[in-house]
This record gives structure tokens, sequence and C-alpha cells, in this order.
């Protein structure tokens, strides 16, 4: 018992010795701004005449608990074609960085795809080119039909294998990958 | 530094007595295996300055002897060195045993022999110098994989961490040369940062019965130690190069140690070790090359009175991640699994790209000891280990960006002071404390949140073990440890993460400040852990051995399953810690039968180990982000039970033929949801055909085979996910274990003279030798890709 006893203090005393020797200075850590994430997309659906569409999907705390928040400024109208632009921005940042901008000039490596689900009745085409001349897709027309309801998903894919068909033969990985609730009236 | 376990005959025949210094000690050296004599050792009387030789018929004689106990050490060639203690009362006889060398014997003994230098009642395992050797190019992972009762948990080939009856990360132990290394081995993706040839000889203890290294082994203790140095004038080495068909690369290694008679000695080792893609059967695993460095040197004095050593070595490994691994959210997962080939296949190549690890050790270790007459041997250390930890993950950007995604700097620093008293007739006491000082820094400037927080942490620890031998063939263990750990760290939580887990009102009092959505904490947390064993051994036959062992082991939760809160790439899921965790409390009950013998031998250890507060990780929600859903799994603590067996037999079928068996089970249940537990090993066997002929060139030809089961009992964490392709919800397959496999190795190695103190030895392998596709379920990467292909390696090793 006494041995331990000796033990003991034998242990406070080197501890005391390991602990001052590495004191150091407690400054507080610097937060770390992500600059991985993308916050935002929006789509904007210009027809040529009558109003525009935005779709935006904003999810501020990526892959934090909550969930991305939608807004979709109206339903779109039959049988009508519009001009289609995407933008994606990181919103955690002042001011919000626009990474359509770093997708645009490494256009080899991003993609965009566009797919309606549910009884949509929505067609999209006519997509913007990569140096390469295959899909970049940051605009692209698209063209309503009758009246309906459905999904509406755009994908951003990265480092995808050029020329594909879908995403299903695209590889890479998803680095956006958004679906709104459209209706077409 | 190693004293063997021990059989003590004492065939002592007690004379008259009388008060004259004229007593004699006699007897035999006797080879512990098969019982034969031992001509030739040299036995020291340590501090009587007397020295005795064995003859021919292994005998002995000291004379002049006084009453009273003596420590002889025992010496011979092929022998590892031994001391024992011996009281001389009259005239005494005495015999000692010897283990042998372990290269001198069959393939029994070199799969599972024991020792008891580490513990006396919890079966060892070991793997010598000579089997590591076979080994020169492959991991410490690897290595181990190849005993009972543990197998590895993979990511990929070049990540193997290893596996204790079914435990791993936190809860296995790795001592390297007497420091416990501190190399962020929570992760599951983290490997030891050790190279296998700058090992000696390796000993697994499966259990938490070694308290002088730790308290916190659930699953057992991993102790690495360098190859012993004689005490006499010499110099030699060896080199060592590998080269293997599967990576198109190879290694080299050479290891130079310099000795003298007055004890000083000096090593130096070294190795470089370069694959590129290595190749499933049907396509290459792009990405998955790796490139080791190291070297190690240690310089000291050993005499028997004292001894000091110092050593340092330095490790870096960058290893390459499956590029087809690292995807977005279930629709990718869905994708990968249901391609049955990797989505990404390139041409070979041996440049490697993100993602990928590039991980460096430096770890620095001093260490005295000094034997003092009435008390022992008392040892001081003090380490100082750096792990610094780089993870690249493909960045959204990736032309100007070579940043990586985690830049992790953990450094330690230990002191520890042990005393091993062995001047008492009734029993042993091994005793120490020691002082540890850990910080990690997380650096900001990788523009990606922190997954493990800036903290410090203190440990102080204290034990005690101690063994009593109440007949010749039956010895009692009993020990204690006490260990304190206190954290304080510096943690940026995300507000929404804060509040949806109820934080802001449990721990309101944490919050340093906010900035933004993200909230700065001081969490200060304590742990004060006790750990025990006890265990005993009876001998009985000679040849049998029986052990039974009970340890209770606690282990305080690791900063990952404390603060882990976010999207970890690699799994493709977002993981979630908790700051409220209790330590893990574990008990368990080990019992091996073993039998020795020169024709049949065997071991067979059955387990079961209880743990209250068991920290798994489990799915609880679909989380949808803007880049897709994304399963949640949230750590949780539970009660598990864990129970197996593991059994080694060989059988000797003639001079030259030899046949080894080993099996492995392993069944993990929570016990609060009643399910088997994730990520339990599947039962396997290997079985082995040997031929060794010591006339032809010592030649060497070994037959194995591999077979390893389905796993039958698993959690289902399956999910659904929409995946707008389809327009519909399917099913993500992220639990169904791949099926059983069985695969078929060669081995053959033959040793050539090359001039009286060089040897060339020449080996070639062969690895799945039909080029069987499979994938394992504990490799983190099955879901994306098989597993190696057929691999073809040749070894010359030159000992000079």
């Amino acid at each position: 018992m006494k041995k331990f006893r000796i033990s003991i203090l034998a242990a406070i005393a080197i501890t005391g010795l390991v602990f001052t020797g590495c004191s150091n200075d407690d400054d507080a850590p610097a937060p770390v701004n992500e600059e991985e994430v993308i916050t935002t997309l929006t789509v904007t659906l210009v027809p040529t005449t009558g109003s525009t569409v935005t779709l935006t999907s904003r999810d501020l705390d990526g892959d934090g608990p909550d969930a991305p928040v939608f807004d979709i400024s109206g339903n779109l109208a039959a049988n009508t074609t519009y001009t289609g632009s995407v933008v994606v921005l990181n919103e955690t940042e002042t001011p919000a960085e626009n990474i359509t901008l770093e997708v645009v000039e490494e256009d080899l490596e991003h993609q965009f795809f566009f797919v309606a689900g549910g009884n949509l009745d929505i067609t999209t085409n006519g997509f913007n080119l990569d140096s390469d001349g295959n899909i970049l897709g940051t605009t692209f027309n698209v063209t309503t039909g009758a009246a309906s309801t459905g999904t509406y998903t755009v994908t951003l894919i990265h480092e995808p294998m050029k020329p594909n068909t879908s995403v299903a033969d695209a590889g890479g990985e998803t680095d956006i990958e958004v679906t709104f609730d459209v209706t077409i009236q | 530094m190693r004293t063997y376990l021990c059989m003590i005959l004492l065939c002592s025949t007690m004379v008259a007595q009388s008060q004259d210094c004229n007593y004699t000690l006699s007897g035999k050296i006797i080879d512990l295996h098969d019982n034969s004599v031992l001509p030739g050792a040299t036995l020291i009387m340590i501090g009587e300055g007397k020295t005795a030789e064995s003859d021919i018929d292994g005998k002995y004689q000291f004379s002049n002897l006084c009453d009273g106990t003596y420590s002889l050490q025992v010496y011979h060639p092929n022998c590892e060195t031994q001391i024992f203690k011996v009281k001389v009362s009259g005239d005494t006889k005495r015999n000692f045993k010897l283990e042998h060398h372990l290269e001198e014997l069959n393939a029994i003994t070199l799969r599972a022999s024991i020792f008891g230098s580490k513990t006396k009642t919890n079966f060892e395992q070991k793997v010598t110098e000579k089997q590591l050797d076979r080994f020169s190019s492959a991991s410490l992972g690897e290595v181990l994989n190849t005993l009972s009762g543990v197998s590895s948990l993979n990511t990929g080939n070049a990540v193997v961490k290893p596996i204790i009856n079914g435990v791993h990360s936190s809860r296995v132990v790795v001592m390297n040369n007497g420091v416990r290394m501190e190399d962020q081995e929570w992760g599951a993706e983290h490997a030891p940062s050790i190279d296998v040839n700058s090992i000696g000889n390796i000993t697994l203890i499966k259990g938490a019965g070694a308290l002088k290294y730790s308290g916190d082994a659930v699953g057992g203790i991993i102790v690495t130690e360098a190859s012993k140095i004689a005490v006499k004038d010499t110099m030699y080495g060896k080199t060592h190069v590998t080269a293997a068909t599967n990576g198109r690369g190879g290694s080299i290694t050479s290891t130079l140690t310099k000795s003298y008679t007055n004890g000083w000695y000096g090593s130096i080792q070294g190795t470089l070790r370069r694959f590129g893609d290595y190749e499933a059967p049907d396509y290459i695993l792009s990405n998955t090359g790796n490139f080791e460095r190291s070297i190690s040197g240690r310089v000291g004095i050993n005499r028997f009175e004292y001894g000091i050593e110092a050593y340092y070595s330095f490790f870096k490994n960058e290893i390459g991640i499956l590029r087809a691994s690292h995807i977005g959210g279930a629709s990718d997962q869905v994708r990968s699994i249901n391609n049955g080939i990797p989505l990404i296949i390139r041409d070979f190549t041996y440049d490697i790209d993100a993602p990928k690890q590039d991980v460096t050790h430096h770890l620095f270790k001093v260490r005295g000891f000094k034997n003092l007459k009435n008390l022992g041997k008392v040892t001081l250390q003090y380490d100082f280990q750096q792990n610094e930890r780089l993870e690249f993950d493909v960045r959204r950007s990736s032309n100007d960006d070579d940043r990586a995604s985690l830049d992790l700097a953990l450094t330690s620093q230990t002191l520890r002071l042990d005393l091993d008293t062995d001047n008492t007739d009734l029993f042993n006491l091994k005793t120490g404390l020691m002082a540890q000082y850990q910080k990690n820094v997380a650096d900001p400037s990788t523009g990606v949140r922190r997954l493990i927080p800036d903290y410090e942490r203190f440990n102080l620890g204290l034990y005690g073990v101690a063994d009593v031998s109440i007949t010749d063939n039956f010895l009692v263990e009993v020990g204690g440890r006490f260990d304190y750990f206190h954290i304080d760290a510096q943690k940026f939580y995300r507000s929404s993460f804060w509040e949806d887990r109820n934080y802001d009102e449990l721990f309101p009092e944490i919050i340093v400040e906010e900035f933004g959505n993200q909230i700065l904490t001081n969490p200060k947390l304590n742990f004060s852990n006790v750990s025990a064993t006890f265990g005993t051994r009876y001998t009985f036959n000679d040849a049998y051995k029986l052990y039974a062992n009970y340890s209770l082991a606690s282990r305080a939760p690791n900063p990952s399953e404390l603060f882990s809160e976010g999207l970890h790439h690699s799994a493709s899921r977002i993981e979630l810690g908790d700051l409220r965790f209790d330590s893990e409390i574990a008990h368990k009950v080990s019992i091996t039968l073993q039998k020795q013998g020169k024709t049949f031998g065997f071991s067979v250890n059955p387990y079961i180990n209880f743990i209250n507060n068991f920290i798994i990780i489990e799915p609880t929600e679909i989380r949808q982000t803007i880049r897709g859903n994304f399963q949640v799994w949230e750590y949780r603590q539970t009660n598990a039970t864990l129970l197996g067996v593991d059994i080694d037999a060989s059988v000797t079928l003639s001079d030259d033929w030899n046949f080894y068996h080993q099996f492995s089970l392993v069944k993990g249940y929570d016990e609060s949801r009643d399910l088997p537990l994730i990520d339990m090993p599947p039962v396997n066997t290997m079985n082995g055909l040997v031929y060794q002929n010591k006339e032809l060139k010592n030649l060497r030809v070994e037959l194995q085979s591999e077979y390893t089961f389905r796993q039958n009992e698993f959690p289902n964490n399956n999910f659904q996910a929409f995946i707008p392709e389809t327009d519909s919800f399917e099913l993500v397959d992220v639990s169904t274990p791949p099926d059983a496999y069985h695969l078929l190795h060669l081995h053959t190695n033959a040793d050539f003279s090359l001039s009286k103190n060089s040897m060339l030895n020449v080996g070639l392998s062969v690895t799945n030798i039909f080029d069987t596709n499979y994938r394992n379920y504990l490799n983190r990467l099955r879901y994306y890709a098989d597993d190696l292909g057929r691999n073809i390696s040749i070894n010359l090793k030159i000992t000079y």
C-alpha cells in the first residue's frame, strides 16, 4: 500500500512535469467555412411570352439535419417552350460564391442531367456543349406538353464519362441532386 | 527484455543442511519441446561472477554456494536467453527448460506457439522473424491475418486493420517496441503505421490481460518487438527484395546491425515499397497504388544490471483509394452496387490521385532499465510520437486544388515507469505508472469542416499484476489497473445539429462563441476507468496446458465516437457522434486448452465477451440534402455479447511432411435490440500442407487453402431511396454479405549458401492461384469492386 501511495505521488509529480512542459497557447481555433459545399440550385425558365418560372432548392446547413427548402415561383404553362438556365451557389460564404462559373470553366468534368418523373409531360433538350462537343447543360430548352404533374430532377455529375446516354452510364459522382414537384397547367 | 514463460521443474533432492558455503547446484538443460538435453548452454550466476557450461549430456554444476536465492542467466545459441531464480538449500538439483528458436521447430509451433512473457494466464500467439520474412512486402494487418481469431477490416487492399475476436479500431491496442501506437487508430480506414520489416516478432494477446500496456484493450493487444541483439562482437545484416505481378511493384528492405561484447549495439533499417494499381481478376482497380517509405534505427547498451536504448522510426505511406468508391448519395450507391463492376476503370498507372491517404508517423523513444538487488528491474521510458494524417477527397474543383480535405496532426508524449520484482520466492509483482499528454490539431486551411476537432488529452495510469505459483503445475495471476482521462476539446458544431440534438439545453455552458451558423464549444470530459485480470494456468501430463482468464477492460470513447458530425465520403454516409457517451466496459472470459508435441499439437480457445455500453454505429434515418439522399449513421451505446472459438492444430505426417489446420468462429449480438452486430468476421478455416527437406537446400513448399464462409448473421441496414432516373424507389443493399469463397496459395523457398557467413534465400509465391473472383464481407469497398486476383511474387533474401 505504501508503495502505491508513493507511486501515486510520483505519478502526480511526473504528470505535472509533462503537462507544464507542454502547456500551449490556448488560442481558440478558427472556424472553417465550408468551401466544398453547394447550398443552392436555381433553375430559371424564361418563356417567349408569359411569366418566368424559377425553381430553387436551398440547403444552408449542407449535410446537417435541416432539409433543403424548396421555392417554386409558379406553375409552368402547357404547350410552351422555355429557355432554361441553371445556377449553383455556395451561400455559406459572403458574398455567395457562384459555382456555375467553376462548372463552366471545367466543362469537361461536369454535366447537368434533367429527368422528368410521374406524369409530368416535359421535354428537355438543346443543351449547351463543352469544349469537346459533349453536353454540359448549364443552358437548355424546356418544352411542356399537356397539363400534368410530376417531378423534375436536376443532377450535376462530377467527372462523368462523356458522351453518355443518361446518369445511369455516366459514372462519376453526384454533386447535386434536386427533385422538384412541378405542375403544368 | 523478454523472459519467456518457463515451466520450472524442480527435481530437487534436499540434502542435509549446514551453515557452510560449500553446496552445489546441479542439473540439466532441457529442450522444452521434446525433452532432449541441450549441451553447450552457458549459465551465468548474476552478481556472483560464477559461470558454468552444460556438457554433452546437458549437465551443469555450480559449487561453493551458500544457502540463498540466486539469479541464473541461461544462454544457448539456439534458444532465447532466459533468467531463472533458484533457491539453493543444501546441495540442490534443478533442471532448466529452454525454448528452442522457433525456426528450428515444425509448423505447429510456428503457427501457434505460446510464450508467457506478456501475461501468464492468457494464451498468446506469436509471429516470428522467420515468418515475418515471408511478409516482407505486406502490411502488419496482412501478417496478423494469418493467426486464428484475427481477421481484418480492409479499405481496398492497402488499408488493412486488424480485428481481434470480432472487434477493432480503438479496441485493439498496438504496442510497437514498448510504445503504444497513437496513430489515430479510431478510424475504420486507418491502418497501423508500422513497417513489418522493422519488427523482430509479434505477440498477440486476445484479451485485456496485459494490464502493463493498457486497460482498454477490449479486443486484444498486439505487441511488436525489435529483434534481439546478441552481446558479442559481430556485425550482420540482411537485404530483402520482393517483386510482384499484381500491382506491378515490389519492395526492398535492408537491416544492418553491429554489436560489441561490452554490450553496446546499434542497428539501422530501411524499407521502400512501391505498387501501382492492383488488379482484380477481370479489371484494374484504378487508383489503388501505394508508396511506403520507412526508416528506423536504434542504439544502446545492454548489460545484466542496466541498459539504455534510444529508438527512432519514421514511417510514411501514401495509399490510393479505389476511385470508383468515392461517390455521392443513394443514387450513386444504387448505380455502383447494381453495376457489378467499378464505374471507373482506367489504364494501369503508378500515379496515386485523390481519393488517397498520406500518413506520416514519427516515433522516438528512450528507455533505460536497472536491475536493483532485492527489488527487481526498474524501467523508465519516455516516448514521443507524431502522426500526421492527410486525406484527399475528390474536390469539386479538382484542377487547381491539391489541398487535403482532412489534415490532422496528433502528437503524443508518454512517460512510463515500470517495476518488475522477482526477488520474492512466493510471487512476482509487476507494477508501474504512466502519464500521457496528447494533442490533436486539425488544420483549418483544408476548407472542409474538421472531422476530428482540436483537442488535448491527459491520461494517467497505474497498474499492478502479481502471479503466484501455487504448485509447480498451477499458477494464479491477478492484476488491476486504474486510468484517468481528461479531454479538453475545441469543437465547432453546426447550429442546426446543436439544436437538433438538444445540446443547446443540455450543454449551454460549453458554448464559447457563435460564428454564423457554427458554434464553437469547449467540451471538457473526464473518464475514470478500472480494469482487472484474474487467471490461472495449469500444466498436466507435461504436454498439456489449460489457461483460464477473466479480464475486465474499460475503454473511454474515442474522438470519432464523441465528435463526428458530417459526411464520410468513403462510406457515402453521414456519421454522428455523441458527447454524452460513457466508457465501454468489457468482461471477457477465455479458456484455452493446449497440447504441444512433436507429432501432434493443438490449441482450442473458446471465449465470451460481454460488453456494456458497447459503442456501435448504425443507420437511423435517410437525410435529404442538396447532394441527394444520404443514410445517417449514429453512434449509440448498447450491451453486446461476442462469443467464439479459435482452433489451431498440426500433425507431423513424416519427417518432411506436416499438415496444419486453423479455424475461427465469432458471433456478436446487440442484446438490447436482439440483433446481430455488423461487420462480424465470417467463419473461416485455413488448412495447409507443408513439405520441408533439410537435406535439399532446406526446401520448403507450402500449399495453403483458405475458405471463408458467407456471413449469415448481419443486421439489415438496407434502405429505399428515390431514384429519379427510374422514377421509383429502389432498394439500396448495403447489408447483404457476399458469398463464401475459397482461395488457394502456394509458397516455396529454399536456402543457398553463398559463403561462410552469407546465405541466399529464394522464394516464389502464388496467391489466389485460380484467379478466383470474390468479395470480402470485411472489405469496406466490397460494394464497388472484386478483391485481388492472382499474384505471383519472387523474394530474394540475403543474410550476411
